[in-house]
């Protein structure tokens, strides 16, 4: 896998963004790389970066989070240390973007700096599963939207096709022409294609460009629910 | 593809009413419960619904006051704060006999409080936060899925008995995802010959009013409602029991509790300890047979909740305080942890 010193992931909300970006920071971690990771969510008050915080620690990523993230104050304000990840040339940065254009917004002051330096991917996150986005056309519909907001293009897609804890391999799979029709509406090339880890074994081979994922467990995952590979 | 879609609680119950025929939304914006709002600002517009950001909270429930009295399926939604404001609103509705549903995804209190999860509104929801002698049926779900079919539960139970249905969530059941499928969605539709639906001429009007100038008018009107009131108790209680057979002790925990609560039950069986789980899915009516039945049965009672001890009261009247009873909870925002749950189990074998 060749990565772009800014990795950006954006799209609709509850898409997977956050999973994503953070498994990834992983992964570049595991290559010896010097990571760190933004959480520009200024949207969605649950179920952020900053959950992953011990984790991303102790891999050696450097996590930057809106002081206020995880507190009972709903202030979208954002960290200004976020700058390092388009300043600083040495590190590998990746930014965690809010869903829909809403969360984007709040890229837009980013904008000018990323596109300067040229040395960025922007990956459009894409579950066919979230019922907004259904459709292929209703896909483009968000990523449109999102683009206006952020005045930013998405580079490719990352197919993160999934059903929580119910997600099966053939689920995935079903997803390949959805991808291909998405992926020729909007010119992009397919990414990524990211599962959990115990589905992602199934893809194996028959998927390129996989990223297996490891999830955070959740304090009211079901017992029936939990024999699922987990963090820690 | 499957037929199963990945949602938030908050995305469940905004498709759900579509589904149940809701095609008028008014609310107001508050965290945690928006994307309720914003689902149906992005949906309704594109099949024939209304949905009205309305300038506040007050305003919002008496639109609903409104659109349910012309015999409308409607709803509003918020969020603890917001459904203090909207209490009076309530009340008028619940005196005018017209059928609304109202979802209060619970946030951490009292006053401004915060933005995480929280059970504290549930003497708000069950023994009303408005004004006068009135009950709201009030449901409580413990998963996305049952975000959905509750929903469509509570349209049909509003329809059904002229009352206000209200989904007591909180902050994570509104934020989680899971994956979900609307297949046994039974939405049920009901004659309403009562609403203001404008006469043509061919019929005397109706009237949809809270006002009564005579009390004995109004005492009566209070006594016919506590006779449908007691069919409601008497038909409409829902609860699920979690390995009751054998138990020695028994959980009780609504909505997200209780999904700690679960892993708490198990991990106190390996250990052992017979215990089982009583989650209500009706608050009101809550299920007292099933109370009643368990207290003869069990040795003591742990009631687990997200504020400072709310239900353990009509744990103690359901069970008439035939025995002990005691509280394992967290406040504020904060979440009980299945070790804080399970030691409250070890303890009530203990006698502690």
């Amino acid at each position: 896998m060749n990565h772009k010193r800014l990795t950006l992931f954006a799209g609709h909300y509850g898409s997977g963004k956050t999973n994503i970006a953070v498994n990834y920071a992983l992964h570049l971690a595991a290559e010896g790389k010097k990571v760190c990771i933004a959480d520009l969510d200024i949207v969605n008050p649950y179920f952020r970066t900053k959950d992953s915080a011990a984790v991303l620690e102790n891999a050696g990523v450097e996590l930057v989070s809106p002081q206020f993230a995880n507190t009972n104050v709903d202030l979208p304000a954002l960290p200004a240390e976020a700058y390092r990840l388009v300043q600083d040339k040495s590190i590998y940065g990746i930014m965690d973007i809010g869903g829909d254009d809403r969360g984007a917004y709040a890229l837009g002051r980013y904008t000018p700096f990323i596109k300067e330096e040229n040395d960025y991917r922007m990956a459009f996150v894409a579950n066919p599963y979230r019922p907004l986005t259904r459709t292929p056309e209703e896909a483009l519909e968000v990523m449109r939207e999102i683009e206006a907001a952020c005045s930013l293009a998405f580079t490719c897609i990352v197919n993160n096709a999934n059903l929580g804890t119910e997600t099966t391999a053939e689920a995935v799979l079903e997803t390949g022409e959805y991808m291909k029709k998405l992926s020729d509406l909007s010119g992009l090339p397919l990414w990524l294609t990211t599962a959990e880890e115990a589905v992602a074994e199934q893809l194996a081979g028959k998927v390129e460009n996989l990223l297996p994922m490891r999830l955070q467990e959740k304090y009211f995952d079901l017992p029936e629910q939990k024999a699922r590979p987990l963090f820690g | 593809m499957a037929q199963k879609v990945l949602m938030k609680g908050n995305e469940a119950i905004a498709e759900a009413a579509i589904r149940a025929g809701c095609r008028h939304y008014f609310g107001y914006p508050i965290t945690p419960q928006t994307e309720i709002a914003a689902y149906m600002a992005k949906k309704m517009p594109k099949i024939g619904g209304v949905f009205l950001q309305a300038e506040s909270e007050i305003a919002s429930i008496n639109m609903v006051y409104g659109a349910a009295a012309a015999g409308m399926r409607v709803m509003t939604s918020s969020s603890s704060p917001g459904i203090s404001l909207k209490s009076e609103g309530l009340s008028y509705i619940a005196g005018s006999d017209v059928p609304a549903l109202v979802v209060n995804v619970q946030r951490g209190g009292p006053g401004l409080g915060g933005i995480q999860p929280s059970q504290s509104d549930y003497f708000q929801a069950t023994k009303g936060g408005g004004h006068g002698d009135y009950r709201m049926i009030v449901l409580a779900p413990a998963s996305v899925q049952e975000m959905a079919s509750l929903t469509i539960k509570g349209f049909n139970l509003a329809d059904k008995y002229l009352m206000t249905a209200m989904i007591l969530a909180d902050g994570t059941i509104g934020q989680m995802m899971e994956p979900i499928s609307f297949e046994d969605a039974e939405v049920e539709t009901y004659e309403k010959p009562w609403a203001l639906t404008g006469t043509e001429c061919k019929r005397k009007h109706n009237i949809v009013n809270s006002l009564y100038l005579k009390p004995d008018e109004l005492e009566q009107k209070n006594f016919e409602r506590y006779e449908r009131y007691k069919i409601v108790e008497e038909n409409e209680p829902m609860w699920e029991e979690y390995m009751m057979e054998d138990a020695e002790y028994c959980v009780v925990a609504f909505g997200i509790a209780s999904r700690v609560a679960k892993n708490a039950v198990v991990a106190a069986r390996a250990e052992g300890i017979k215990v089982g789980l009583i989650r209500p899915i009706t608050l009101w009516p809550f299920p007292t047979k099933a109370l009643r039945a368990a207290a003869d049965k069990v040795k003591s009672f742990i009631s687990v909740e997200l504020n400072m001890g709310q239900m353990i009261e009509d744990i103690r009247l359901a069970t008439e305080c035939k025995r002990p009873v005691s509280l394992c909870n967290r406040a504020g925002g904060m979440i009980p942890s299945p070790d804080q749950v399970l030691d409250a189990i070890r303890n009530a074998q203990k006698g502690v």
